[in-house]
């Protein structure tokens, strides 16, 4: 309660000191985006990776972390926007990468209509039941339509042209890297307008008592719904820079596995804040890495061990836990 | 004729062996409203237990039975007190995230102990056969599973709805504060209900192990079907995750017979149109 009380506080401080918070916040992606560069110049494919899935995971905190709706299969909407960028271009032709980009932005809007159209008819436990329902149709309608997906042997065959015409994709992945850094800073700056928004107020309204919001005259649902659609939006661009990095779509692009591990990621890093999607997605990919490769066979293990970890000995998430604290050492100096 | 009647029986088997597993989860779901996606895990270890105890050590089938209940309850029970004490009554996203963790050490553990590959449980002599009816023959395993779910739904009918030990449960599902303000010790009725729901998911994972097969990714493959049965079935309801099982198991195992490249895709199609139907579930009183 105190903290929901507080973030309301901090988002009606005046507004200069939210715009220099905001520029120190993507000075720092910038900053942490080129360190990544030039420390793993070899490791830029799994850096790109991170960018997409998140991109996956600020689109669940969206629905998650500022409408409170538990959802266990949003790889649907990536995975959609991965197929359908996918599908644009081993079938149709259409490879430029921008264009990619808006098909996949706009395949996940529609899968997020769906989705939404569908989980938002429960709450609770059978939501989270629609959920991984809606994620496991996903998943069977793509393997069933094989001669567009590529069925359980994925889908090959796309061949990105040069970015603006002018940068190739080049084998050490250095163009998508970039061109995925720069598609994840417009999204954030794009996001955090929208979450101070009066929209992402009346959304964050939604979380805290939806019963108080329809008296108030706003339709919950419709705002849910609209959330879910923007989610997808998001959700599509991060599946759309897979397909145009890798090359290449697999079915675990909608699977369940993805659903909950991206939540896990937000989770980890703290929900209900842009910050806290970021640092768990880094946190857990970086720590899955680095643990899969020192010792295969306990990786999962270690990885459990660190989820049960946050919940003993960090609630709130990484970044949540990390804020309040900053937030107490600040109010025992004033 | 005989396609029909061999998803008929596969289905009853296969819904019972889900109700076996599954209606510990209804139970302690109803009562302690913790989302424990930890409870096929627990299955798996239980079918782990007595595949070591029927194969390396040589026991009987019954002896490898009580062995894997009695110590999947016992490798439960310091994880109910170190881990899920914390999270009753948390938000569901901790819940998931907390019973996702234990999943996961328990697929590594399990992986590293017994290693990647499938484990049997030798079946005795007398159910390895088949039956012969007279007009037809069915496996004595699947009549075996069938008659097992029949005696734990009896057994738990009579439990809540007879005894004084059931009384208190109910009333602890209902409202635990009141039963609590009343002198109900809330604390033993959620431990022993816990326990019990353990070990009936340990006895599932043995008696279902010729359909749900033993391997270390079982917790996280039957993870989703056990907590869409209780969420279909209503959370804490005997009778709805009884009529879940069945009718889920008969959706699953005809959509397996008769469009198997379709995969699960019926399954979880009739799982978006039941669910939307009936929200609390076919006869929940979930929220």
């Amino acid at each position: 309660m105190a903290a929901s009380m507080n973030q309301t506080l901090a988002a009606g401080a005046p507004a200069s000191r939210n715009i220099v918070g905001s520029l120190a916040g993507i000075a720092t992606i910038i900053v942490i985006g080129i360190i990544g560069y030039y420390l793993f110049p070899n490791n830029l494919a799994l850096l790109t990776r991170i960018i997409a899935i998140a991109l996956l995971v600020l689109s669940i905190d969206l629905v998650t972390g500022y409408c409170g709706v538990a959802t266990l299969g949003h790889a649907a909407l990536f995975g959609a926007g991965a197929y359908a960028a996918g599908i644009a271009s081993a079938h149709y032709g259409a490879s430029d990468p921008l264009l990619m980009t808006l098909i996949g932005a706009l395949a996940g809007a529609v899968a997020g209509l769906i989705s939404g159209l569908i989980i938002l008819r429960a709450h609770g436990l059978p939501q989270l039941v629609l959920s991984i329902a809606v994620i496991h149709l996903f998943h069977e309608a793509a393997n069933k339509a094989s001669s567009w997906t590529g069925g359980s042997d994925g889908l090959s065959g796309i061949a990105p042209t040069a970015l603006l015409g002018l940068f190739e994709f080049d084998l050490w992945g250095r163009t998508a890297y970039i061109y995925g850094l720069a598609l994840l800073l417009i999204v954030f700056v794009l996001l955090q307008l929208l979450v101070r928004s009066p929209f992402g107020m009346l959304a964050r309204g939604v979380r805290e008592d939806p019963l108080r919001i329809s008296a108030m005259g706003a339709s919950v649902q419709s705002v849910l719904l609209r959330m879910y659609v923007i989610s997808g939006v998001v959700a599509g661009i991060g599946g759309a820079l897979t397909a145009i990095s890798t090359q290449v779509v697999g079915l675990d692009s909608l699977s369940f596995t993805l659903s909950a591990e991206s939540l896990v990621m937000l989770v980890l890093g703290g929900t209900g804040s842009l910050y806290g999607a970021l640092v768990g997605t880094v946190a857990f990919m970086w720590f899955e890495d680095v643990v899969s490769a020192a010792n295969p066979f306990h990786w999962l293990t270690m990885v459990g061990a660190l989820l049960i970890a946050v919940v003993l000995f960090a609630p709130r998430g990484l970044y949540g836990t990390a804020a309040a604290l900053v937030q107490r050492v600040k109010g025992g100096r004033a | 004729m005989q396609t029909v009647f061999s998803i008929a029986v596969d289905a009853l088997a296969y819904g019972m062996v889900l109700f076996v597993i599954s209606i510990g989860l209804s139970v302690t779901m109803g009562l302690m409203r913790v989302v424990n996606l930890a409870h096929g895990a627990f299955a798996m270890i239980g079918g782990y237990i007595a595949s070591y105890a029927a194969r390396d050590l040589g026991l009987g089938y019954a002896a490898a039975v009580l062995l894997a209940v009695a110590g999947t309850v016992l490798i439960a029970i310091p994880i109910e007190r170190l881990l899920y004490r914390r999270i009753y009554g948390a938000p569901e996203l901790t819940q998931v995230l907390m019973t996702i963790g234990i999943t996961f050490c328990i697929i590594g553990i399990a992986n590293f102990v017994f290693g990647p590959t499938l484990k049997t449980i030798p079946l005795p002599d007398t159910l390895r056969g088949s039956a012969d009816l007279g007009f037809r023959s069915i496996a004595t395993h699947r009549i075996f599973a069938i008659i097992c779910g029949l005696l734990v739904a009896a057994a738990l009918w009579f439990l809540i709805e007879k005894t004084a030990f059931g009384i208190k449960l109910r009333a602890a599902v209902d409202n635990a504060a009141m039963a609590a303000a009343l002198g109900v010790r809330t604390e033993f009725v959620y431990a022993v209900s816990f326990a019990v729901a353990i070990g009936l998911a340990a006895l599932g994972g043995v008696v279902g192990a010729e359909l749900l097969p033993v391997e270390p990714y079982y917790a996280l493959r039957y993870m989703v079907t056990f907590l869409v049965v209780v969420s279909v079935g209503g959370a804490g309801s005997i009778p709805g995750a009884l009529l879940a099982c069945l009718l889920l198991g008969a959706i699953d195992t005809t959509g397996r017979y008769l469009a198997p490249e379709y995969g699960e895709f019926f399954f979880y199609l009739a799982v978006i149109i039941i669910v939307i139907l009936f929200p609390r579930g076919l006869a929940g009183r979930f929220k």
